[in-house]
C-alpha cells in the first residue's frame, strides 16, 4: 500500500483532476447556457445550441456531483466545513442548477414561445450562476475564510455571505466566467454553422481575451496586495489529520512560495496563457476543435495556477489561522484514501471511453434541418 | 450547545428534500427496466408497436428523471451544507460509497440515458438496445450505493471511532457493502421501484382501454406492466419481509415502535395486527392480536424473545452511564493523548460512547447529567410508537393492494379477459399514486424510526447538524419548498398532458392523437 503522505498528494491531485473534469465537461454546456438568450435570435437558433448538448448535459453534470462526492470521501472536513460555511454560495449553485434538468427537457414539450423564453433564461442562470460563485469561491479561498473549530472539530463560519462578494472574489468570478463562456463558445463552434458559428466566434475571442486579461489582474494582486498563508510548525505529512496540531501565519507573497521552491510549477499559470493564446489564434482562424482543446488547457492552468498557489493548503482560515484545512490535515483516513484511489483507477478511464462513444456517435453540426424533422424528439 | 430549533428546521429540510427527491426515484428505477423489456421486444419480434412503445413510455419517463436529477443535486451536498458535522464525524466510511456512485452508477446511467432519448437514428438497433440496458443497470446500481450508505447508518458495521481525529474511520469495506441491513433495503427499494413504475404503465394503459384508444399499444403494454409487476410485487413483500427479521439492535428499536410492543412478550410474540398505541402511558389502549406471529416473523424461530420498548430503554439506560464514562474520557484524551488512566476508561467504555453523546442534548459537561437528564435521554432512545405504528401498517396494506391488483391483473391476463374487466381497469387508474405513497411512508419509517441516531448507537442527530442560524434555515426551507412545489406543478402539468395524449405525442400518424389532430 502507498505511504500515507503519497496518498494526500495524489489525492490533491486526483480532486484537481475531477474539477479540471468538471470545468472542460460540464464547463462546456454551461457556456452554453450562458451564450443562449444572446447568441440565440430565434426559438430554431436556440433550439440548434440547445442540441449541441441534449445528449450529453446529464453526463457531464455527474462530474460536478462525483466531484461533490469525492471531496466528502478524500476531504471530509472541507466537504463540511466549506459547503456548510459557503452555505447561501452553494444554495445558489444548487438553485440555479435546478433550471438544467428541467430546462433542458420541458423547454421544447410546449410550442408557446413565452414558456420557451421563460426556459431560455433559467438555461442561462444555470449556466452563468454556478461558474461565477466557483470563482468567487476559489477567490474567498486565496484570501482566507471566516472560521474555526472546537475542540471536537466542529466548524464555525463566522462571516456573512455578502462578505464573500469582496473585489479581488469578485475579479476570480470574472476569471471563471468568462473562461466558461469561452470554452462553451468553442464548443459551439464545433457543433454549428452560419449565424451562430459567426457570433460564437466573436464571443469565443472577446471572452478569451477577458479571461486571460483578468487572471493576469489577478496573479498581480495576489503578488502585491493579498496575504497568503505559510505553515510555520514542523509537518510530518504521515501523521493522522488533526487541523489542530499546526500553527500558521499570514504574509504578503505567501503564495508564490511554490513557484520559487519548485520553478517547474511555473508552467501551470504558463498552461492558462499559452492555451488561452492557442484558443483565440484558432478561434480566428477558424478551428474550433484546435480552440476547444486550448481551452481546455488554459482551465487545466488556471484552475492548476489556484491549486500550485495555495498548496499545501486547501482552505486557509483568516480569524483563526491554525484551523486551516490543508491537503495533511483535512483528509481521510490512508485505508480510504487508498480504497477510493483504487475505485478512481478503475472507474475514470471506463467513463472516459464511454463518454467518448456517445460524443463521437453524436457528433456532427447540428442544423436547423435536423431540428425540424425531430420537431417532437429533439429538445 | 446547538439549539433545538436548528436542529428540528435541519430535519424537517432535509425530509422535504428527500420525500421530495424520492417521488421521481422508485420510477426512474422500474421505468428503466421497463424500457429494457419493451425495447427486447422490438429487437426480437421486430414489431414497430415495440418501438413506439419504448419511446413513449421512454418520454414520460424522461418527464419524470429531469426532477429526479433536479431533487437529486441537493442530495450529494446537503450532508455538507447542513450536516457538517455529520459529515466530518463518519465522511471517511459514508463518503466512499457517494463518491463510488458517482463514478460506476451515476456517470453510466446519465451518458447512456442522453443517448436512449437522441441515439435513435446514430446507433444500430443492438447498440440502442445495449444503451437501455445500461441506463437501467446504471440507475440501479446508483441505488445499490446509496442503500449502502444509508444501510450503514442504520447499522454502522466496518467502522471505528478514533479520538486522535475525533472521527470515525473505515476498518472494513467489505462488511459495508454485505451489511445485511443494505442488502435488504435494497431488494425492497428497488422492487418497490418496479411495482411503481408497473402500476403507472398498468393504470395508464387501463385509462386508454377504458376510453377505447390505442388498443393495441395499451393492451401490450397493459400485459407487460401486470407480468413485470407481479413478480416484483411479491419480491417486495417477501423481501420487506426479509427486512423486519433482522437480528441488529437498531431495527429491534424500530421493530419494537412500528409493532407498539411496550415490553417483552413470552416467545413466540403475538402480532398486534391493529391496536391503539398510547405513548403517555406506554400501553396500547386495545389491539386485535395474531399469536405467534410477530415472533416467528420477526425471530424465525418459536422461542427467542423480541424485546419491548420498557426492557429496550433499561438496557439502554446502562448504555448511557457507561457512555457518559467513555465521553468523559474521550475529552481527558482530547486534551493529552497520553493519559493512561483516560485511556483505560475510554477503552473500557467505548463501546457506549454514542449513549453517551446522547446527554449532550441536556449539558456540555455529561458527568455532570442529572437523573432527570439521563431519564430523559433514555426516554429519547425509542422513537414516538404511533407515527411509526400507522405509517408501517398503511404503508403494509398499500403493499398487499398492489399485489392483488396485479395478481388479478396478471390472471386476467393470461386468460386474455382484461380489456372486459372494467372494474380492474378502473382500479388500475386510480391505484396510480398509491405507490408513491407506500415509498414515502416507507422511507419515514425507515428514517424516523431510526431517531434520535443519524448514525444508529454512534451519532445522535442533534450533534450532527451545521452550525448554521436558525434564520438562515428559515429561509433556505421557504426556498426548496417554493422551487420543489413549482416544479412538481410542472411536471404534473407536462406528466397529465403527455400521458393524456398519449402515444400520438410521437407524432408519427399512427395514433389516437395523430388523428384527432386532423
Amino acid at each position: 500500500m502507498l505511504d500515507y503522505e503519497t496518498l494526500k498528494i495524489i489525492w490533491w491531485v486526483l480532486v484537481g483532476a475531477l474539477l479540471l473534469g468538471f470545468a472542460i465537461m460540464d464547463g462546456h454546456d454551461m457556456g452554453v447556457g450562458t451564450l443562449l438568450p444572446f447568441a440565440g435570435k430565434t426559438d430554431v437558433e436556440r433550439r440548434i445550441m440547445i442540441n449541441t448538448v441534449g445528449p450529453h448535459w446529464d453526463g457531464n453534470q455527474v462530474w460536478f456531483i462525483t466531484a461533490g462526492g469525492a471531496i466528502f470521501a478524500a476531504w471530509p472536513l472541507v466537504y463540511a466545513t466549506a459547503f456548510s460555511g459557503f452555505y447561501w454560495a452553494m444554495l445558489a449553485v444548487l438553485w440555479s442548477l435546478f433550471f438544467r434538468p428541467v430546462g433542458f427537457d420541458y423547454r421544447s414539450k410546449i410550442e408557446n414561445p413565452k414558456w420557451r423564453r421563460t426556459w431560455d433564461w433559467g438555461l442561462f442562470v444555470g449556466g452563468f450562476v454556478p461558474p461565477l460563485i466557483f470563482g468567487v469561491a476559489f477567490g474567498n479561498l486565496l484570501q482566507g475564510v471566516p472560521f474555526h473549530f472546537d475542540n471536537d472539530l466542529r466548524s464555525f463560519y463566522t462571516g456573512s455571505f455578502w462578505e464573500l462578494l469582496n473585489p479581488f472574489a469578485l475579479l476570480a468570478g470574472v476569471v471563471s466566467s468568462a473562461m466558461i463562456t469561452s470554452h462553451g463558445a468553442n464548443y459551439l463552434m464545433i457543433r454549428t454553422e452560419g449565424d451562430i458559428f459567426r457570433r460564437v466566434r466573436t464571443a469565443s475571442l472577446v471572452f478569451g481575451a477577458i479571461t486571460l486579461a483578468a487572471f493576469a489582474a489577478a496573479g498581480v494582486w495576489i503578488a502585491s496586495g493579498i496575504k497568503g498563508f505559510a505553515i510555520t510548525s514542523v509537518v510530518d505529512p504521515n501523521a493522522l489529520p488533526n487541523p489542530m496540531d499546526k500553527t500558521v501565519v499570514q504574509e504578503t507573497g505567501a503564495w508564490l512560495k511554490n513557484y520559487t521552491l519548485y520553478p517547474a510549477t511555473m508552467l501551470v499559470p504558463g498552461a492558462a496563457f499559452a492555451g488561452g493564446l492557442l484558443a483565440m489564434l484558432a478561434a480566428f482562424l477558424k478551428k474550433p476543435l484546435t480552440a476547444f482543446v486550448g481551452s481546455s488547457i488554459s482551465m487545466l492552468g488556471i484552475i492548476g495556477t489556484a491549486g500550485v498557489s495555495l498548496f499545501p493548503f486547501v482552505m486557509p482560515s483568516s480569524t483563526d489561522p491554525r484551523s486551516s484545512l490543508t491537503v495533511w490535515d483535512s483528509v481521510s483516513s490512508q485505508f480510504t484514501l487508498g480504497l477510493m484511489l483504487v475505485a478512481t483507477i478503475i472507474f475514470l478511464p471506463i467513463i472516459i471511453v464511454y463518454t467518448s462513444w456517445a460524443y463521437k456517435k453524436m457528433s456532427g453540426k447540428i442544423t436547423e434541418a435536423f431540428i425540424t424533422a425531430n420537431d417532437k424528439s429533439a429538445y | 450547545m446547538i439549539s433545538t430549533e436548528l436542529v428540528d428546521l435541519s430535519r424537517l429540510q432535509f425530509a422535504v428534500t428527500a420525500l421530495y427527491h424520492f417521488l421521481f426515484v422508485p420510477l426512474t428505477l422500474g421505468m428503466t427496466f421497463l424500457l429494457v423489456i419493451m425495447e427486447g421486444a422490438y429487437l426480437v419480434t421486430k414489431q414497430q408497436v415495440y418501438k413506439d412503445m419504448t419511446r413513449f413510455w421512454g418520454k414520460l419517463f424522461g418527464i419524470n428523471f429531469a426532477l429526479g436529477v433536479t431533487t437529486g443535486l441537493t442530495m450529494e451536498f446537503q450532508f455538507g451544507t447542513n450536516w457538517a458535522y455529520y459529515s466530518h464525524y463518519v465522511g471517511d466510511i459514508f463518503g466512499a460509497p457517494l463518491a463510488i456512485e458517482g463514478l460506476m452508477a451515476f456517470f453510466l446511467e446519465s451518458t447512456f440515458i442522453g443517448l436512449f432519448f437522441f441515439g435513435w437514428d446514430r446507433l444500430t438497433k443492438g447498440q440502442h438496445f445495449l444503451v437501455t440496458v445500461l441506463t437501467a443497470v446504471g440507475s440501479n446500481l446508483s441505488a445499490l450505493w446509496i442503500l449502502i450508505a444509508n444501510g450503514w447508518m442504520q447499522d454502522p458495521v466496518g467502522a471505528h471511532f478514533s479520538y486522535t481525529t475525533m472521527r470515525m474511520e473505515l476498518a472494513s469495506f467489505w462488511d459495508v457493502i454485505f451489511n445485511p441491513t443494505a442488502q435488504a433495503k435494497f431488494v425492497h427499494t428497488v422492487s418497490a421501484g418496479y411495482v411503481t413504475a408497473s402500476i403507472f404503465v398498468l393504470g395508464i394503459s387501463s385509462w386508454y382501454l377504458l376510453k377505447g384508444r390505442d388498443i393495441e399499444f395499451a393492451r401490450r403494454s397493459f400485459r407487460i406492466a401486470a407480468a413485470f409487476g407481479f413478480a416484483s410485487a411479491l419480491s417486495v413483500i417477501v423481501l420487506g419481509d426479509e427486512s423486519g427479521y433482522t437480528v441488529s439492535e437498531a431495527q429491534q428499536t424500530k421493530l419494537a415502535a412500528m409493532e407498539a410492543m411496550w415490553h417483552t412478550e413470552k416467545a413466540p410474540a403475538s402480532f398486534n395486527l391493529i391496536a391503539m398505541p398510547n405513548e403517555k402511558e406506554q400501553r396500547n389502549d386495545w389491539a386485535i392480536k395474531i399469536p405467534y406471529v410477530m415472533g416467528i416473523i420477526g425471530t424465525r424461530s418459536f422461542n427467542k424473545e423480541i424485546p419491548g420498548i420498557a426492557e429496550i430503554k433499561e438496557k439502554n439506560r446502562g448504555r448511557i452511564e457507561s457512555g457518559m464514562l467513555a465521553v468523559s474520557a474521550m475529552e481527558e484524551l482530547r486534551k493529552d493523548k497520553n493519559d493512561a488512566a483516560a485511556k483505560a476508561q475510554f477503552e473500557a467504555h467505548k463501546a457506549d460512547l454514542g449513549f453517551g453523546l446522547l446527554l449532550k442534548q441536556y449539558t456540555e459537561d455529561v458527568t455532570k447529567a442529572t437523573p432527570d437528564m439521563v431519564q430523559k435521554a433514555v426516554d429519547s432512545t425509542v422513537p414516538r410508537v404511533a407515527p411509526m405504528f400507522w405509517s408501517f401498517r398503511l404503508m403494509v396494506a398499500l403493499g398487499f393492494g398492489f399485489a392483488l391488483l396485479l395478481t388479478l391483473s396478471l390472471y386476467h391476463t393470461v386468460k386474455g379477459t382484461f380489456m372486459k374487466q372494467r372494474w380492474l381497469l378502473r382500479w388500475a387508474v386510480y391505484f396510480i399514486p398509491m405507490p408513491w405513497l407506500a415509498a414515502e411512508l416507507g422511507w419515514f419509517v425507515a428514517e424516523y424510526g431510526r431517531q434520535p441516531w443519524t448514525v444508529y448507537g454512534m451519532l445522535p442527530t442533534h450533534l450532527s447538524a451545521s452550525s448554521l442560524s436558525p434564520g438562515s434555515l428559515y429561509g433556505s426551507l421557504t426556498g426548496f419548498i417554493t422551487f420543489y412545489t413549482g416544479l412538481l406543478v410542472i411536471e404534473l402539468y407536462l406528466m397529465f398532458k403527455f400521458a393524456r395524449k398519449g402515444p400520438g405525442s410521437l407524432g408519427t400518424g399512427r395514433y389516437f392523437a395523430d388523428k384527432a389532430a386532423h
